[in-house]
């Protein structure tokens, strides 16, 4: 296990993203919100780019007391990576689809060590 | 990455942003590349029997093909000062057409793609179809429009066959000129039988034209009398008939179906289902049984449904189809099934699919390139339940037999 340096937290803003490769593996890092996350870009479904895709919050769908459906909104507080062959959707916190658990892509471990981001590969 | 200097070997790509609707196809479909040389599949002959040409960035050209003055002179008016920003004139695309990248989350979808074209010894239209052939493994890819599929619902019959005849004048001298492995299926315009004959007249010869469409979206009974010599001549000449899917929400039923994701899931399985019904059980098969016919873009998990629906009614009412002489089930099993969009969510039905229409003989794959729910042809080679023959023959050896000019 090796930690690889990043970038600077700092530099790195909501939404953004870092792509690296060694020219076998290539691993996206993200910044959502305060958090670091990282993942090999290849997707579960036929092996899309799926870090190469967009950064999206959850459509949330509300319902009234009586059921009935009132609208979708962007949530502001759940982003989603989106990929970009299909559009499977997958949750930052879990690495997981967000329709399917079984569904995952592969998270790499990541850590920020006095403002510095790193991803132990 | 500067900074990186404890662990060189690790680099940026990509530009550190997400693929858009500008990007390179190569750079869309390096993952793709990367598996074609994982999977050796240049040693495959690999037909792509359904990837789309965008018209809708060459629409004022084609338009320019029209051949009756009032039409071309309407369609023509959206160019008359360069200035003008009229939309596509005669351009009939049903509800839905622009919504097919999920709101950009898969921008290849997007219709009118910003993807620089650098090679201009060839029509711009040619060069990220090459690109997606290279990357994939493709040998040869067959054509067919987008929002031309849905013509069959113009009110206007002249607008329907005006279009097809432009749309194929334009392929076959601007566009498929640019790459012998470039093919197509002319589109015939099936509201008027006279005018698909004088179709298979004009083009039935011609090298990249590989057989004919019937664009499925449409209010056309396939039974119809009319149509006997439309079938006859495709017959004697040996080239396949297929029908392509499409939606339609304006039909009916699904008019009650308010998300693109309904909507298409069934819209583009009904149309065909239709067609198949009237197919099979009007004795089509007897009636024609040279002549090969292809289902296009309804995926296959609808196929052993309508076999096992046909059948059992079928049994219980034969006086009313009385030209079969075997089960409905047994005629289907014969035509030919392209296998996109491959429904493969559950692997154990997929291969009772495979088993009920005979896949190692009758499927064709298709990715569908560049729409949302394209397949690549791994989906094919990574199939756990097929032989390597099977796969050679789904890949490219099915279509080669039945399709003379490939
Ligand atoms: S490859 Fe990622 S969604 Fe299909």
């Amino acid at each position: 296990m090796k930690d690889i340096y990043v970038d600077d937290f700092d530099k790195l803003k909501h939404g953004e993203r870092r792509l690296i490769t060694n020219g076998r593996l290539e691993i996206g890092v993200f910044r959502v919100k305060d958090a670091i996350h990282a993942f090999l870009n290849v997707c579960p479904h036929q092996g899309g780019p799926v870090c190469q895709g967009r950064v999206m919050p959850r459509v949330e769908e509300h319902l009234s007391d009586d059921m009935k459906s009132v609208g979708m909104s962007f949530s502001d507080d759940e982003f989603h990576l989106v990929c970009p062959w299909h559009g499977y959707e997958f949750k930052f916190q879990t690495a997981s689809h967000v329709g399917s658990s079984s569904i995952s892509i592969r998270r790499y471990a990541t850590k920020v060590v006095e403002g510095r981001v790193y991803v132990s590969v | 990455m500067d900074e990186a200097r404890d662990v060189p070997e690790f680099r940026s790509f990509g530009g550190n942003e997400p693929l858009s609707t500008e990007s390179d196809t190569r750079e869309m479909l390096r993952n793709a590349a990367k598996y074609r040389d994982q999977k050796k599949l240049n040693d495959y002959f690999i037909v792509d029997l359904d990837t789309h040409h965008i018209e809708t960035g060459s629409w004022n050209e084609i338009v320019e093909f029209i051949e009756d003055p009032i039409l071309r002179e309407e369609a023509l008016s959206a160019k008359r000062k360069p200035e003008s920003r009229l939309g596509p004139v005669l351009f009939h695309a049903n509800g839905g057409m622009f919504s097919q990248s999920v709101s950009g989350r898969i921008p290849h979808s997007n219709l009118a793609s910003g993807e620089p074209r650098d090679d201009l010894s060839v029509h711009g239209d040619v060069v990220p179809l090459r690109r997606a052939m290279d990357s994939f493994g493709i040998d040869r890819m067959v054509m067919f429009p987008n929002a031309l599929l849905q013509v069959g619902t113009h009110p206007n019959v002249k607008v329907e066959v005006n279009l097809a005849f432009a749309y194929a004048k334009f392929m076959t001298e601007v566009v498929l000129p640019g790459d012998p492995r470039l093919k197509t299926m002319a589109l015939l315009p099936f509201s008027d039988p006279d005018a698909c004959v004088r179709m298979i007249d004009m083009y039935g010869d011609h090298p990249s034209v590989i057989g004919f469409t019937i664009t499925s979206v449409r209010h056309n009974p396939v039974h119809d009398n009319k149509y006997m010599r439309v079938y006859r001549m495709l017959e004697e000449r040996g080239l396949p008939l297929s029908f392509h899917a499409g939606y339609n929400w304006q039909d009916g039923y699904l008019r009650q179906l308010d998300k693109f994701l309904t909507m298409h899931a069934i819209s583009f399985v009904l149309c065909n289902m239709v067609h198949m019904t009237n197919w099979v059980m009007h004795g089509l098969s007897e009636r024609f049984p040279k002549l090969n016919v292809v289902w296009i873009e309804s995926g296959l998990a609808y196929v052993p449904f309508l076999m096992q629906r046909l059948d059992n009614e079928y049994l219980m009412r034969q006086s009313e189809a009385p030209l079969l002489k075997r089960l409905p089930s047994e005629y289907i099993k014969e035509m030919f099934h392209c296998c996109q969009p491959m429904e493969r969510t559950n692997l154990k039905l997929l291969e009772a699919t495979f088993e009920a229409i005979n896949a190692e003989s009758q499927l064709l794959f298709s990715s569908d390139w560049p729409h949302w729910d394209f397949d690549s042809p791994s989906i094919i080679t990574d199939l756990p339940f097929v032989s390597e023959q099977g796969k050679r023959n789904i890949l490219g050896e099915n279509a080669r037999r039945i399709y003379k000019k490939l």
